[in-house]
Protein backbone atom coordinates (compact mmCIF):
# COMPACT_ATOMS: atom_id res chain seq x y z
CA UNK A 1 0.00 0.00 0.00
CA UNK A 2 3.05 2.71 1.20
CA UNK A 3 4.77 1.92 -2.11
CA UNK A 4 1.53 2.65 -4.23
CA UNK A 5 0.69 5.45 -2.61
CA UNK A 6 4.67 6.45 -3.23
CA UNK A 7 4.53 6.15 -6.45
CA UNK A 8 1.42 7.94 -6.99
CA UNK A 9 2.92 10.57 -5.43
CA UNK A 10 5.68 10.56 -7.62
CA UNK A 11 4.40 10.14 -10.97
CA UNK A 12 1.30 12.68 -10.52
CA UNK A 13 2.16 14.15 -13.68
CA UNK A 14 2.22 11.19 -15.43
CA UNK A 15 -1.15 9.82 -13.95
CA UNK A 16 -2.47 13.32 -14.89
CA UNK A 17 -1.14 12.85 -18.60
CA UNK A 18 -2.41 8.97 -18.73
CA UNK A 19 -5.93 9.72 -17.31
CA UNK A 20 -6.26 13.13 -19.29
CA UNK A 21 -5.36 10.69 -22.48
CA UNK A 22 -7.63 7.65 -21.96
CA UNK A 23 -10.92 10.45 -22.15
CA UNK A 24 -9.19 12.28 -25.05
CA UNK A 25 -9.02 9.13 -26.69
CA UNK A 26 -12.31 8.28 -26.10
CA UNK A 27 -13.69 11.80 -26.64
CA UNK A 28 -12.16 12.37 -30.00
CA UNK A 29 -13.26 9.07 -31.66
CA UNK A 30 -16.86 8.45 -29.87
CA UNK A 31 -18.80 10.25 -32.46
CA UNK A 32 -17.39 8.83 -35.72
CA UNK A 33 -19.65 7.61 -38.54
CA UNK A 34 -19.46 4.30 -39.52
CA UNK A 35 -18.08 4.81 -42.75
CA UNK A 36 -14.92 5.53 -41.91
CA UNK A 37 -14.21 2.97 -39.11
CA UNK A 38 -11.75 1.31 -40.98
CA UNK A 39 -9.31 4.55 -42.18
CA UNK A 40 -9.73 5.02 -38.58
CA UNK A 41 -8.52 1.86 -37.66
CA UNK A 42 -5.62 2.01 -39.99
CA UNK A 43 -4.77 5.95 -38.89
CA UNK A 44 -4.74 5.07 -35.36
CA UNK A 45 -2.54 2.16 -36.47
CA UNK A 46 -0.06 4.14 -37.80
CA UNK A 47 -0.10 6.38 -34.75
CA UNK A 48 0.82 3.93 -32.32
CA UNK A 49 3.83 2.83 -34.72
CA UNK A 50 5.41 5.69 -32.38
CA UNK A 51 6.68 3.00 -30.61
CA UNK A 52 9.42 3.18 -33.50
CA UNK A 53 11.48 5.64 -31.28
CA UNK A 54 11.78 3.52 -28.36
CA UNK A 55 13.65 1.23 -31.08
CA UNK A 56 15.89 4.07 -32.60
CA UNK A 57 16.63 5.09 -28.74
CA UNK A 58 17.46 1.16 -27.96
CA UNK A 59 20.08 1.15 -30.98
CA UNK A 60 20.96 4.69 -29.88
CA UNK A 61 22.42 3.15 -26.41
CA UNK A 62 23.87 0.02 -26.94
CA UNK A 63 27.50 0.19 -27.29
CA UNK A 64 28.81 -0.62 -31.51
CA UNK A 65 30.11 -4.46 -30.28
CA UNK A 66 27.11 -5.77 -28.59
CA UNK A 67 25.41 -7.56 -31.06
CA UNK A 68 22.56 -9.19 -29.64
CA UNK A 69 20.85 -5.64 -28.94
CA UNK A 70 21.79 -4.69 -31.88
CA UNK A 71 20.33 -7.11 -33.79
CA UNK A 72 17.14 -6.71 -32.20
CA UNK A 73 17.25 -3.31 -32.15
CA UNK A 74 17.80 -2.98 -35.97
CA UNK A 75 14.66 -5.71 -36.19
CA UNK A 76 12.79 -3.37 -34.25
CA UNK A 77 13.69 -0.37 -36.24
CA UNK A 78 12.48 -1.92 -39.21
CA UNK A 79 9.50 -3.38 -37.80
CA UNK A 80 8.50 -0.23 -36.59
CA UNK A 81 8.98 1.75 -39.54
CA UNK A 82 6.81 -0.58 -41.57
CA UNK A 83 3.76 0.07 -39.36
CA UNK A 84 4.62 3.95 -39.56
CA UNK A 85 5.17 4.12 -43.39
CA UNK A 86 3.06 1.66 -44.44
CA UNK A 87 0.10 1.97 -41.62
CA UNK A 88 0.12 6.20 -42.92
CA UNK A 89 0.64 5.31 -46.69
CA UNK A 90 -2.07 2.70 -46.54
CA UNK A 91 -4.80 5.35 -44.33
CA UNK A 92 -4.05 7.88 -47.72
CA UNK A 93 -4.68 5.11 -50.18
CA UNK A 94 -7.80 4.05 -48.47
CA UNK A 95 -9.17 8.34 -47.97
CA UNK A 96 -8.26 9.27 -51.31
CA UNK A 97 -10.72 7.15 -52.69
CA UNK A 98 -13.11 8.89 -50.03
CA UNK A 99 -12.11 11.66 -51.89
CA UNK A 100 -12.19 11.00 -55.62
CA UNK A 101 -15.65 10.24 -54.83
CA UNK A 102 -16.56 13.46 -53.29
CA UNK A 103 -15.06 15.58 -56.40
CA UNK A 104 -16.64 13.33 -59.00
CA UNK A 105 -19.92 14.52 -57.44
CA UNK A 106 -18.96 17.90 -57.39
CA UNK A 107 -17.72 18.00 -60.54
CA UNK A 108 -20.91 16.50 -62.06
CA UNK A 109 -23.00 18.92 -59.54
CA UNK A 110 -21.01 21.76 -61.41
CA UNK A 111 -21.72 20.02 -64.61
CA UNK A 112 -25.45 19.97 -64.35
CA UNK B 1 19.60 23.47 -25.42
CA UNK B 2 18.97 19.73 -27.31
CA UNK B 3 17.14 18.51 -24.57
CA UNK B 4 14.29 21.37 -24.19
CA UNK B 5 14.20 21.48 -28.39
CA UNK B 6 13.54 17.51 -28.51
CA UNK B 7 10.38 18.26 -25.84
CA UNK B 8 8.86 21.06 -28.08
CA UNK B 9 9.40 17.98 -31.02
CA UNK B 10 8.06 15.58 -29.12
CA UNK B 11 4.98 17.81 -27.35
CA UNK B 12 4.42 18.92 -31.51
CA UNK B 13 4.20 14.87 -31.85
CA UNK B 14 1.58 14.47 -29.60
CA UNK B 15 -0.58 17.15 -30.47
CA UNK B 16 -0.81 16.39 -33.98
CA UNK B 17 -2.01 12.74 -33.04
CA UNK B 18 -4.27 14.36 -31.02
CA UNK B 19 -5.77 16.84 -33.85
CA UNK B 20 -4.86 14.08 -36.16
CA UNK B 21 -7.25 11.73 -34.90
CA UNK B 22 -10.30 14.25 -34.36
CA UNK B 23 -10.13 15.25 -38.14
CA UNK B 24 -9.95 11.55 -38.99
CA UNK B 25 -12.84 10.73 -37.93
CA UNK B 26 -15.17 13.58 -40.14
CA UNK B 27 -15.26 12.85 -43.72
CA UNK B 28 -14.23 16.17 -45.51
CA UNK B 29 -10.66 16.51 -43.36
CA UNK B 30 -10.03 12.90 -42.86
CA UNK B 31 -7.32 13.14 -45.35
CA UNK B 32 -5.79 16.17 -43.96
CA UNK B 33 -6.02 14.68 -40.44
CA UNK B 34 -3.57 11.68 -41.51
CA UNK B 35 -1.16 13.84 -43.42
CA UNK B 36 -1.06 15.71 -39.52
CA UNK B 37 -0.69 12.63 -37.96
CA UNK B 38 2.11 11.68 -40.13
CA UNK B 39 3.98 14.89 -40.16
CA UNK B 40 3.93 15.01 -36.30
CA UNK B 41 5.15 11.32 -36.33
CA UNK B 42 7.99 12.54 -38.57
CA UNK B 43 9.06 15.62 -36.69
CA UNK B 44 8.92 13.74 -33.16
CA UNK B 45 11.00 10.69 -35.30
CA UNK B 46 13.97 13.45 -36.69
CA UNK B 47 14.06 15.02 -33.67
CA UNK B 48 15.01 11.60 -31.69
CA UNK B 49 17.37 10.58 -34.30
CA UNK B 50 19.35 14.52 -34.04
CA UNK B 51 18.97 15.78 -30.82
CA UNK B 52 18.00 12.30 -28.22
CA UNK B 53 21.56 12.62 -26.32
CA UNK B 54 20.57 12.34 -22.64
CA UNK B 55 23.14 13.01 -19.94
CA UNK B 56 26.18 13.71 -22.09
CA UNK B 57 25.69 10.02 -23.66
CA UNK B 58 26.99 9.20 -26.86
CA UNK B 59 24.33 8.04 -29.98
CA UNK B 60 25.70 4.92 -31.88
CA UNK B 61 24.95 3.06 -34.57
CA UNK B 62 23.31 5.96 -36.31
CA UNK B 63 24.04 4.12 -39.57
CA UNK B 64 22.96 1.20 -38.59
CA UNK B 65 19.60 3.02 -37.68
CA UNK B 66 19.19 4.63 -41.17
CA UNK B 67 19.67 2.07 -43.14
CA UNK B 68 16.76 0.00 -40.62
CA UNK B 69 14.49 2.57 -41.38
CA UNK B 70 15.19 2.77 -45.12
CA UNK B 71 14.84 -1.11 -45.51
CA UNK B 72 11.02 -0.97 -43.28
CA UNK B 73 10.30 2.51 -45.10
CA UNK B 74 10.84 0.72 -48.68
CA UNK B 75 8.93 -2.42 -47.57
CA UNK B 76 6.20 -0.52 -46.23
CA UNK B 77 5.48 2.15 -48.54
CA UNK B 78 5.71 -1.12 -51.20
CA UNK B 79 3.64 -3.06 -49.70
CA UNK B 80 0.82 -0.26 -48.73
CA UNK B 81 0.84 0.91 -52.43
CA UNK B 82 0.52 -1.93 -54.15
CA UNK B 83 -1.83 -4.22 -51.49
CA UNK B 84 -5.31 -4.26 -53.12
CA UNK B 85 -7.98 -2.31 -51.75
CA UNK B 86 -9.71 -5.84 -50.94
CA UNK B 87 -6.96 -7.19 -48.77
CA UNK B 88 -6.90 -3.56 -46.80
CA UNK B 89 -8.20 -5.14 -43.61
CA UNK B 90 -5.34 -8.00 -43.78
CA UNK B 91 -2.67 -5.14 -44.34
CA UNK B 92 -3.85 -2.79 -41.56
CA UNK B 93 -3.58 -6.25 -39.48
CA UNK B 94 -0.17 -7.12 -40.87
CA UNK B 95 1.26 -3.42 -39.87
CA UNK B 96 -0.30 -3.85 -36.50
CA UNK B 97 1.62 -7.02 -35.59
CA UNK B 98 4.47 -5.14 -36.69
CA UNK B 99 4.05 -2.59 -34.44
CA UNK B 100 3.47 -5.31 -31.42
CA UNK B 101 6.87 -6.71 -32.63
CA UNK B 102 8.73 -3.44 -32.24
CA UNK B 103 7.23 -3.17 -28.78
CA UNK B 104 7.99 -6.89 -27.73
CA UNK B 105 11.58 -6.62 -28.87
CA UNK B 106 12.02 -3.51 -27.05
CA UNK B 107 10.97 -5.15 -23.85
CA UNK B 108 13.55 -8.21 -24.30
CA UNK B 109 16.31 -5.62 -24.69
CA UNK B 110 14.96 -3.81 -21.76
CA UNK B 111 14.42 -7.20 -19.67
CA UNK B 112 17.66 -8.60 -20.48
CA UNK B 113 19.81 -5.37 -18.97
CA UNK B 114 17.68 -5.05 -16.28
CA UNK B 115 19.24 -2.53 -13.49
CA UNK B 116 19.37 -2.42 -9.72
CA UNK B 117 18.18 0.97 -10.06
CA UNK B 118 15.08 -0.27 -11.88
CA UNK B 119 11.91 -0.15 -9.67
CA UNK B 120 9.45 -2.77 -9.54
CA UNK B 121 7.22 -0.22 -11.64
CA UNK B 122 9.45 -0.23 -14.41
CA UNK B 123 9.79 -3.58 -14.63
CA UNK B 124 6.39 -3.98 -14.67
CA UNK B 125 6.39 -1.75 -17.80
CA UNK B 126 8.88 -4.40 -19.42
CA UNK B 127 6.55 -6.99 -18.81
CA UNK B 128 3.59 -5.39 -19.70
CA UNK B 129 5.18 -4.54 -22.74
CA UNK B 130 6.61 -7.62 -23.82
CA UNK B 131 3.16 -9.47 -23.24
CA UNK B 132 1.33 -7.16 -24.82
CA UNK B 133 3.29 -6.89 -27.65
CA UNK B 134 3.51 -10.50 -28.32
CA UNK B 135 0.13 -10.88 -27.71
CA UNK B 136 -0.65 -8.11 -30.47
CA UNK B 137 2.07 -9.60 -33.13
CA UNK B 138 0.87 -13.25 -32.80
CA UNK B 139 -2.51 -12.79 -33.00
CA UNK B 140 -2.31 -10.02 -35.89
CA UNK B 141 -0.17 -13.02 -37.77
CA UNK B 142 -3.29 -14.91 -36.76
CA UNK B 143 -6.20 -12.46 -37.88
CA UNK B 144 -4.06 -12.12 -41.06
CA UNK B 145 -3.89 -15.79 -41.94
CA UNK B 146 -8.08 -15.79 -41.03
CA UNK B 147 -8.74 -13.06 -43.71
CA UNK B 148 -6.11 -14.28 -46.03
CA UNK B 149 -8.42 -17.68 -46.02
CA UNK B 150 -5.34 -19.65 -45.06
CA UNK B 151 -6.18 -20.49 -41.40
CA UNK B 152 -9.77 -21.85 -40.43
CA UNK B 153 -11.23 -21.47 -36.81
CA UNK B 154 -9.77 -24.18 -34.53
CA UNK B 155 -11.62 -24.49 -31.06
CA UNK B 156 -11.38 -27.21 -28.66
CA UNK B 157 -13.21 -28.25 -25.20
CA UNK B 158 -11.91 -26.24 -22.64
CA UNK B 159 -10.19 -23.86 -24.45
CA UNK B 160 -11.42 -21.00 -22.85
CA UNK B 161 -10.19 -23.02 -19.42
CA UNK B 162 -6.59 -23.34 -21.31
CA UNK B 163 -6.28 -19.83 -22.48
CA UNK B 164 -7.30 -18.46 -18.94
CA UNK B 165 -4.84 -20.45 -17.28
CA UNK B 166 -2.02 -19.35 -20.12
CA UNK B 167 -2.88 -16.10 -18.30
CA UNK B 168 -2.51 -16.77 -15.04
CA UNK B 169 0.70 -18.47 -15.81
CA UNK B 170 1.73 -15.25 -17.26
CA UNK B 171 0.99 -13.12 -14.36
CA UNK B 172 2.69 -15.45 -12.18
CA UNK B 173 5.57 -15.42 -13.52
CA UNK B 174 5.56 -11.78 -14.34
CA UNK B 175 4.71 -11.42 -10.19
CA UNK B 176 7.84 -13.56 -9.81
CA UNK B 177 10.42 -11.57 -11.83
CA UNK B 178 9.40 -8.25 -10.70
CA UNK B 179 9.86 -9.53 -7.23
CA UNK B 180 13.19 -11.11 -7.76
CA UNK B 181 15.73 -8.02 -8.00
CA UNK B 182 18.68 -8.28 -10.61
CA UNK B 183 19.22 -10.66 -13.74
CA UNK B 184 16.41 -12.81 -14.55
CA UNK B 185 17.23 -16.73 -15.17
CA UNK B 186 17.31 -17.59 -18.81
CA UNK B 187 14.69 -20.42 -18.25
CA UNK B 188 12.15 -18.31 -16.71
CA UNK B 189 12.75 -15.91 -19.48
CA UNK B 190 12.59 -18.17 -22.46
CA UNK B 191 8.99 -19.46 -20.82
CA UNK B 192 7.66 -16.48 -20.23
CA UNK B 193 8.41 -15.10 -23.59
CA UNK B 194 6.95 -18.60 -25.27
CA UNK B 195 3.87 -18.03 -23.16
CA UNK B 196 3.40 -14.45 -24.95
CA UNK B 197 3.85 -15.77 -27.91
CA UNK B 198 1.77 -18.94 -27.55
CA UNK B 199 -1.62 -16.48 -25.94
CA UNK B 200 -1.96 -14.50 -29.04
CA UNK B 201 -2.26 -17.59 -30.72
CA UNK B 202 -4.66 -19.41 -28.84
CA UNK B 203 -6.60 -15.70 -27.82
CA UNK B 204 -7.77 -15.19 -31.73
CA UNK B 205 -7.97 -18.64 -33.07
CA UNK B 206 -11.59 -19.93 -31.68
CA UNK B 207 -12.71 -16.08 -32.98
CA UNK B 208 -14.68 -16.59 -36.49
CA UNK B 209 -13.33 -15.24 -39.43
CA UNK B 210 -16.08 -12.81 -39.70
CA UNK B 211 -15.06 -11.03 -36.10
CA UNK B 212 -11.77 -10.21 -37.37
CA UNK B 213 -12.04 -6.96 -37.67
CA UNK B 214 -13.11 -6.41 -34.19
CA UNK B 215 -10.36 -8.76 -33.31
CA UNK B 216 -7.82 -6.52 -35.23
CA UNK B 217 -9.38 -3.06 -33.71
CA UNK B 218 -8.83 -4.62 -30.49
CA UNK B 219 -4.76 -5.77 -30.72
CA UNK B 220 -4.37 -2.37 -32.53
CA UNK B 221 -5.80 -0.70 -29.41
CA UNK B 222 -3.10 -3.63 -27.42
CA UNK B 223 -0.56 -2.42 -29.77
CA UNK B 224 -1.04 1.50 -28.26
CA UNK B 225 -1.20 0.19 -24.44
CA UNK B 226 2.21 -1.64 -25.32
CA UNK B 227 3.46 1.68 -26.91
CA UNK B 228 2.13 3.53 -23.81
CA UNK B 229 4.95 1.22 -21.48
CA UNK B 230 7.52 1.62 -23.28
CA UNK B 231 6.83 5.71 -23.19
CA UNK B 232 6.82 4.92 -19.66
CA UNK B 233 10.06 3.26 -19.04
CA UNK B 234 11.83 6.02 -21.16
CA UNK B 235 10.28 8.58 -20.00
CA UNK B 236 9.27 9.73 -23.24
CA UNK B 237 5.89 11.73 -23.33
CA UNK B 238 5.20 11.24 -27.14
CA UNK B 239 5.20 7.82 -27.13
CA UNK B 240 3.00 7.69 -23.84
CA UNK B 241 0.63 10.40 -25.23
CA UNK B 242 0.48 8.59 -28.52
CA UNK B 243 0.36 5.23 -27.27
CA UNK B 244 -2.33 5.77 -24.76
CA UNK B 245 -4.55 7.46 -27.24
CA UNK B 246 -4.35 4.75 -29.31
CA UNK B 247 -5.33 2.19 -26.75
CA UNK B 248 -8.00 4.23 -25.52
CA UNK B 249 -9.21 5.53 -28.63
CA UNK B 250 -9.17 1.78 -30.12
CA UNK B 251 -11.13 0.20 -27.21
CA UNK B 252 -14.28 2.61 -28.60
CA UNK B 253 -13.20 1.72 -31.60
CA UNK B 254 -14.00 -1.72 -30.97
CA UNK B 255 -16.98 -1.47 -28.56
CA UNK B 256 -18.44 0.48 -31.73
CA UNK B 257 -18.02 -1.98 -34.09
CA UNK B 258 -19.50 -4.76 -31.96
CA UNK B 259 -22.68 -1.89 -31.36
CA UNK B 260 -22.85 -1.59 -35.57
CA UNK B 261 -23.04 -5.70 -35.13
CA UNK B 262 -25.40 -5.26 -32.43
CA UNK B 263 -23.21 -7.56 -30.41
CA UNK B 264 -20.76 -7.22 -26.84
CA UNK B 265 -17.45 -7.47 -26.70
CA UNK B 266 -17.31 -10.23 -24.42
CA UNK B 267 -20.30 -12.19 -27.15
CA UNK B 268 -16.85 -11.70 -29.91
CA UNK B 269 -14.47 -12.74 -27.89
CA UNK B 270 -15.77 -16.08 -26.45
CA UNK B 271 -16.88 -16.86 -29.87
CA UNK B 272 -20.28 -18.45 -29.30
CA UNK B 273 -20.77 -17.32 -32.63
CA UNK B 274 -18.64 -19.76 -35.04
CA UNK B 275 -19.36 -22.88 -33.13
CA UNK B 276 -23.18 -22.29 -32.43
CA UNK B 277 -24.96 -25.20 -33.82
CA UNK B 278 -28.14 -24.95 -31.69
CA UNK B 279 -31.53 -22.66 -32.60
CA UNK B 280 -33.66 -23.42 -35.33
CA UNK B 281 -32.72 -20.92 -37.85
CA UNK B 282 -29.65 -23.26 -38.29
CA UNK B 283 -31.23 -26.10 -41.02
CA UNK B 284 -29.93 -29.17 -41.16
CA UNK B 285 -28.34 -30.29 -44.32
CA UNK B 286 -30.09 -31.86 -47.41
CA UNK B 287 -33.29 -30.36 -45.79
CA UNK B 288 -32.88 -26.62 -46.60
CA UNK B 289 -36.05 -25.98 -48.47
CA UNK B 290 -36.76 -25.18 -52.15
CA UNK B 291 -35.32 -22.21 -53.69
CA UNK B 292 -35.68 -20.48 -57.46
CA UNK B 293 -32.83 -20.21 -59.84
CA UNK B 294 -33.54 -17.28 -62.36
CA UNK B 295 -31.33 -17.32 -65.78
CA UNK B 296 -28.99 -14.31 -66.57
CA UNK B 297 -31.29 -13.43 -69.36
CA UNK B 298 -34.61 -13.15 -66.74
CA UNK B 299 -32.42 -11.21 -64.74
CA UNK B 300 -31.64 -8.73 -67.34
CA UNK B 301 -34.59 -8.34 -68.17
CA UNK B 302 -36.37 -7.22 -64.89
CA UNK B 303 -33.66 -5.35 -64.18
CA UNK B 304 -33.66 -3.64 -67.89
CA UNK B 305 -37.35 -2.75 -67.38
CA UNK B 306 -37.50 -1.90 -63.77
CA UNK B 307 -38.34 1.48 -62.26
CA UNK B 308 -35.97 1.41 -59.85
CA UNK B 309 -33.04 -1.22 -58.68
CA UNK B 310 -31.26 -1.39 -54.97
CA UNK B 311 -28.25 -3.48 -55.44
CA UNK B 312 -26.87 -4.81 -52.01
CA UNK B 313 -23.03 -5.22 -52.28
CA UNK B 314 -21.20 -7.63 -49.91
CA UNK B 315 -17.91 -10.15 -49.60
CA UNK B 316 -18.94 -12.17 -52.56
CA UNK B 317 -18.16 -8.78 -54.82
CA UNK B 318 -14.96 -7.91 -52.61
CA UNK B 319 -13.10 -11.47 -53.16
CA UNK B 320 -14.30 -11.04 -56.58
CA UNK B 321 -13.32 -7.74 -57.46
CA UNK B 322 -16.35 -7.14 -59.05
CA UNK B 323 -16.40 -3.35 -57.97
CA UNK B 324 -15.76 -1.55 -61.21
CA UNK B 325 -17.96 -4.33 -62.75
CA UNK B 326 -20.98 -3.54 -60.52
CA UNK B 327 -20.62 0.27 -61.29
CA UNK B 328 -20.78 -0.49 -64.94
CA UNK B 329 -24.52 -2.38 -64.92
CA UNK B 330 -24.98 0.73 -62.26
CA UNK B 331 -24.05 3.20 -64.63
CA UNK B 332 -25.71 1.34 -67.65
CA UNK B 333 -29.19 0.80 -65.84
CA UNK B 334 -29.08 4.61 -64.89
CA UNK B 335 -28.66 5.81 -68.80
CA UNK B 336 -31.53 3.37 -69.34
CA UNK B 337 -33.84 5.31 -67.34
CA UNK B 338 -33.72 2.96 -64.54
CA UNK B 339 -33.28 4.37 -60.57
CA UNK B 340 -29.89 2.50 -59.14
CA UNK B 341 -29.09 3.10 -55.58
CA UNK B 342 -26.11 0.98 -53.51
CA UNK B 343 -27.66 -0.33 -49.77
CA UNK B 344 -24.62 -0.16 -47.48
CA UNK B 345 -24.53 -2.03 -44.39
CA UNK B 346 -22.40 -1.25 -42.05
CA UNK B 347 -20.76 -4.20 -41.58
CA UNK B 348 -21.19 -5.87 -44.95
CA UNK B 349 -17.80 -7.16 -46.05
CA UNK B 350 -15.18 -8.03 -43.66
CA UNK B 351 -14.78 -4.12 -42.22
CA UNK B 352 -16.82 -1.63 -41.15
CA UNK B 353 -16.75 0.64 -44.16
CA UNK B 354 -14.99 -1.87 -46.23
CA UNK B 355 -17.31 -1.28 -49.04
CA UNK B 356 -17.88 2.29 -48.99
CA UNK B 357 -14.24 2.10 -49.87
CA UNK B 358 -14.43 -0.24 -52.65
CA UNK B 359 -17.45 1.57 -54.04
CA UNK B 360 -15.67 4.55 -53.77
CA UNK B 361 -12.46 2.80 -55.99
CA UNK B 362 -14.81 2.15 -58.73
CA UNK B 363 -16.03 5.65 -58.66
CA UNK B 364 -19.38 4.94 -57.63
CA UNK B 365 -21.32 8.42 -56.71
CA UNK B 366 -21.76 9.06 -53.03
CA UNK B 367 -25.34 10.53 -53.48
CA UNK B 368 -26.60 6.48 -54.92
CA UNK B 369 -25.21 4.88 -51.13
CA UNK B 370 -27.65 4.61 -49.01
CA UNK B 371 -26.99 4.09 -45.35
CA UNK B 372 -28.78 1.09 -43.77
CA UNK B 373 -32.02 3.00 -42.14
CA UNK B 374 -32.47 5.23 -45.64
CA UNK B 375 -32.65 1.78 -47.61
CA UNK B 376 -34.85 0.45 -45.32
CA UNK B 377 -37.63 3.13 -46.41
CA UNK B 378 -36.63 2.43 -49.82
CA UNK B 379 -37.20 -1.48 -50.47
CA UNK B 380 -41.11 -0.85 -50.60
CA UNK B 381 -40.63 0.72 -53.38
CA UNK B 382 -37.92 -1.09 -54.98
CA UNK B 383 -38.62 -3.22 -58.01
CA UNK B 384 -35.25 -5.43 -57.72
CA UNK B 385 -32.63 -5.94 -55.04
CA UNK B 386 -29.90 -7.52 -56.63
CA UNK B 387 -28.02 -8.97 -53.51
CA UNK B 388 -24.35 -9.52 -54.52
CA UNK B 389 -22.34 -11.86 -51.98
CA UNK B 390 -24.01 -10.33 -49.09
CA UNK B 391 -25.54 -13.02 -46.84
CA UNK B 392 -25.90 -12.50 -42.83
CA UNK B 393 -26.91 -8.54 -43.25
CA UNK B 394 -29.81 -9.69 -45.39
CA UNK B 395 -31.13 -12.07 -42.93
CA UNK B 396 -34.34 -12.40 -41.51
CA UNK B 397 -34.02 -14.29 -38.56
CA UNK B 398 -32.00 -11.20 -37.17
CA UNK B 399 -35.70 -9.53 -36.89
CA UNK B 400 -37.82 -12.77 -36.45
CA UNK B 401 -36.02 -15.66 -34.91
CA UNK B 402 -35.10 -14.99 -31.06
CA UNK B 403 -33.16 -18.29 -30.81
CA UNK B 404 -31.02 -16.91 -33.88
CA UNK B 405 -27.37 -16.04 -33.48
CA UNK B 406 -27.87 -12.65 -34.99
CA UNK B 407 -31.14 -11.94 -33.75
CA UNK B 408 -31.33 -8.26 -33.07
CA UNK B 409 -28.26 -7.15 -35.26
CA UNK B 410 -30.05 -4.33 -37.97
CA UNK B 411 -30.75 -6.00 -41.41
CA UNK B 412 -30.76 -4.65 -44.82
CA UNK B 413 -34.96 -5.34 -45.20
CA UNK B 414 -34.69 -6.48 -48.49
CA UNK B 415 -37.53 -8.80 -48.36
CA UNK B 416 -40.11 -5.70 -48.89
CA UNK B 417 -38.90 -5.15 -52.57
CA UNK B 418 -40.83 -7.08 -55.33
CA UNK B 419 -38.06 -8.93 -56.16
CA UNK B 420 -34.96 -10.37 -54.76
CA UNK B 421 -32.24 -11.22 -57.11
CA UNK B 422 -29.22 -13.09 -55.09
CA UNK B 423 -25.95 -13.49 -56.55
CA UNK B 424 -23.68 -16.08 -54.75
CA UNK B 425 -21.47 -19.03 -55.64
CA UNK B 426 -23.61 -21.76 -54.04
CA UNK B 427 -25.82 -22.55 -51.32
CA UNK B 428 -23.24 -22.60 -48.68
CA UNK B 429 -24.18 -20.56 -45.73
CA UNK B 430 -22.35 -17.23 -44.94
CA UNK B 431 -19.41 -16.53 -42.73
CA UNK B 432 -21.58 -16.56 -39.15
CA UNK B 433 -22.42 -20.40 -40.35
CA UNK B 434 -25.95 -19.60 -40.41
CA UNK B 435 -29.09 -20.61 -43.19
CA UNK B 436 -30.58 -18.09 -44.61
CA UNK B 437 -34.55 -18.03 -44.65
CA UNK B 438 -34.42 -15.63 -47.86
CA UNK B 439 -33.41 -17.62 -50.40
CA UNK B 440 -36.04 -19.78 -49.99
CA UNK B 441 -39.11 -16.84 -49.92
CA UNK B 442 -41.20 -16.86 -52.93
CA UNK B 443 -40.10 -13.07 -54.24
CA UNK B 444 -36.06 -14.50 -53.91
CA UNK B 445 -34.81 -16.21 -57.23
CA UNK B 446 -31.18 -17.44 -56.93
CA UNK B 447 -28.67 -15.97 -59.46
CA UNK B 448 -25.25 -18.75 -58.91
CA UNK B 449 -21.84 -17.32 -60.24
CA UNK B 450 -18.75 -15.68 -59.29
CA UNK B 451 -19.89 -11.47 -58.70
CA UNK B 452 -18.16 -10.37 -61.45
CA UNK B 453 -18.60 -13.07 -64.18
CA UNK B 454 -22.38 -12.59 -63.21
CA UNK B 455 -22.11 -8.97 -63.71
CA UNK B 456 -20.06 -8.45 -67.03
CA UNK B 457 -22.46 -10.89 -68.43
CA UNK B 458 -25.60 -8.75 -67.11
CA UNK B 459 -23.96 -5.60 -68.61
CA UNK B 460 -23.87 -7.36 -72.14
CA UNK B 461 -27.22 -8.85 -71.84
CA UNK B 462 -28.52 -5.06 -70.65
CA UNK B 463 -27.13 -3.39 -73.42
CA UNK B 464 -28.26 -6.10 -75.95
CA UNK B 465 -32.15 -5.34 -74.51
Amino acid sequence: MQTLLNFIQANLELLYVVILSVFLGIEVISRVPSVLHTPLMSGANAIHGVIIIGSIIVMGEASADNYPVLALGFIAVIVGTINVVGGFVVTDRMLEMFKTGKDTRSKRIKDN
Amino acid sequence: MQASILAICYLIGSVSFIIGLKMLSHPATARRGNLVSAAGMGIAILGTLFLYRPQGTTFHNFTWIAAAMAIGAVIGAVSARKVKMTAMPEMVSLFNGMGGLCAALISIVELGRIAQDHTDMHVLSILAGMVIGCVSFTGSMIAYGKLRGKIKDHTFRGQHIVNMAVLLLIIAIGVFIIRGSGAVPGYIFYSFLAMSIGYGILFVLPIGGADMPVVISLLNSFTGIATACAGFLYNNQVMLTGGILVGSAGAILTILMCKAMNRSLTNVLIGSFGSAGTGSARIADGEQGTFREISLNDAAMVMGYAHKVMIVPGYGLAVAQAQHACHELGKLLQKNGVEVKYAIHPVAGRMPGHMNVLLAEADVSYDDLLELEQANEEFNSTDVVLILGANDVVNPAARDDPSSPIYGMPVLEVWNAKLVIVNKRSMRPGYAGIENQLFFQSNTSMLFGNAKHVLTQLVTLVKEL
